[in-house]
């Protein structure tokens, strides 16, 4: 039978994590899914959670006054969605909806914080991980900024 | 391996159009024949011709046809300008002139035996589809063959049909982002460095060929190089403006190298130091 520690163990956010930490990260955990349509979050709505995909498709919208909404990211099986929990004041930027069936690891941002704070070097491997993913995501935002097709 | 010129390099063969189709709203496919009694002419996946629209001016632009297809050369170009506007509005029938083709070729040649990764941002996919054709037509002498194509918005993806043939094939692994995408798309979103994450590499048994803008040029072969790929198993298609398309005029000029005979495409290893220069 597949475990949430097994799960969490094998998605490959928490690649190489001990599993001490995985069986901390796991009482935080539960399996979720979403049908296609579903929307997960939305902008401005508390967030306390994050989300480990195993499979499916997730898009990130944007809303803007008098315009059409827009995806500005998609992210797949063995990405990780949200990271709002992680930072005052734990509010949603984004939609995100499934444009797929979604299958999932939903894990508690305000336990998975309480854990952090009484264990920080569970806290440093989450952190570790998360700034990984922010500093790839920031890097295809800048090149998204630049829209290098454009016409010059 | 460049292929030989072999009548006067600076005198433009008549061709006509055969056919023109609509690839995205500024972006249009054309097939050339040679005119009765012209030769025709076989090129490398990677070399380019020099177009002349008669009464206008003169295009560099990339063959993005079947190398296989002697009888006809394709064109994909997008409508930027004055000249590029008078080429793809041209009829059926109408005359033009072509030079070459000229420059060095994609080293599909030397990729047999390996893996084929094919990395292609906005119309950069036109100058790389011959490779994806001779890969195809030889299947059995290459590894795995991974496309991995970035558009702006879904409005602009080239060639949609033959992405969804080409993801077909078997040994073969097709993906395509879009940087903006609309609530009716379905595919990814992301600049095309995203897709690395979902592609089945392996670093050490590939080679890599890249074309589009050059800013995204360079973040997909560091992308590349963090994988694992050796520099010199990165090949980039440069573009400056070629006028002579022969190195005599010195127009395209970058560093040490005439983009229209040492290139246009190059090693990552060459380009890497003239990349990350702000002067050039």
């Amino acid at each position: 039978m597949e475990t949430l520690e097994r799960i969490i163990a094998e998605h490959p956010f928490f690649a190489d994590l001990e599993s001490y930490y995985t069986g901390l990260l796991a009482g935080c955990a539960a399996n979720v899914r979403f049908h296609p349509g579903t929307y997960i979050f939305k902008e401005g709505e508390e967030a306390n959670e994050f989300y480990l995909i195993r499979s499916g498709k997730v898009a990130l919208e944007l809303f803007a006054p008098q315009r059409k909404p827009i995806v500005v990211e998609t992210l797949e099986d063995g990405d990780i969605l949200g990271w709002s929990w992680l930072l005052p004041p734990y509010l949603w930027k984004f939609h995100a909806h499934a444009t797929q069936d979604i299958r999932a690891i939903s894990l508690d941002g305000k336990c998975l914080r309480a854990k952090c704070e009484q264990n920080h070097d569970l806290g440093y491997e989450v952190l570790k991980r998360f700034a990984q993913i922010m500093e790839r995501r920031l890097e295809a935002t800048r090149m998204q900024l630049l829209d290098v097709y454009a016409v010059r | 391996m460049a292929t030989a010129v072999t009548t006067d390099p600076m005198l433009p063969q008549p061709y006509l159009v055969q056919s023109v189709s609509k690839e995205t709203p500024d972006t249009f496919t054309l097939k050339l024949a040679p005119e009765e009694g012209a030769n025709g002419s076989s090129f490398q996946p990677g070399q380019f011709s020099m177009l002349w629209v008669f009464g206008v001016g003169e295009l560099p632009i990339s063959i993005s046809g079947n190398p296989a297809e002697h009888k006809q050369l394709v064109y994909t170009v997008r409508s930027v300008g004055q000249a590029t506007n008078a080429f793809v509005t041209q009829r059926v029938g109408a005359g033009v002139g072509v030079r070459g083709p000229f420059g060095t070729g994609w080293p599909v040649d030397a990729a047999r035996g390996r893996d084929v990764i094919v990395v292609a941002g906005g119309i950069g996919l036109a100058p790389l589809r011959p490779v994806i054709y001779e890969v195809l037509r030889h299947r059995e002498d290459y590894g795995r063959l991974v496309v991995l194509y970035g558009a702006r918005s879904p409005h602009d993806l080239l060639y949609r049909q033959e992405l969804v043939a080409w993801a077909r094939q078997r040994e073969t692994q097709v993906l395509v982002t879009v940087d903006y995408g609309g609530m009716s798309w379905r595919g990814h979103v992301g600049v095309v460095t995203t897709l690395f994450k979902y592609a089945r590499l392996k670093p050490s048994q590939s080679v890599a060929m890249v074309c589009g803008p050059e800013i995204m040029m360079r973040f997909v072969a560091r992308e590349l190089i963090s994988h694992g790929l050796s520099r010199n198993d990165v090949y980039l298609s440069m573009e400056r403006n070629m006028k002579c398309a022969v190195g005599f005029c010195g127009h395209c000029q970058y560093g040490p190298h005439f983009i229209c005979k040492d290139g246009p495409v190059f090693a990552y290893e060459q380009m890497r130091p003239l990349l990350e220069k702000y002067e050039l």
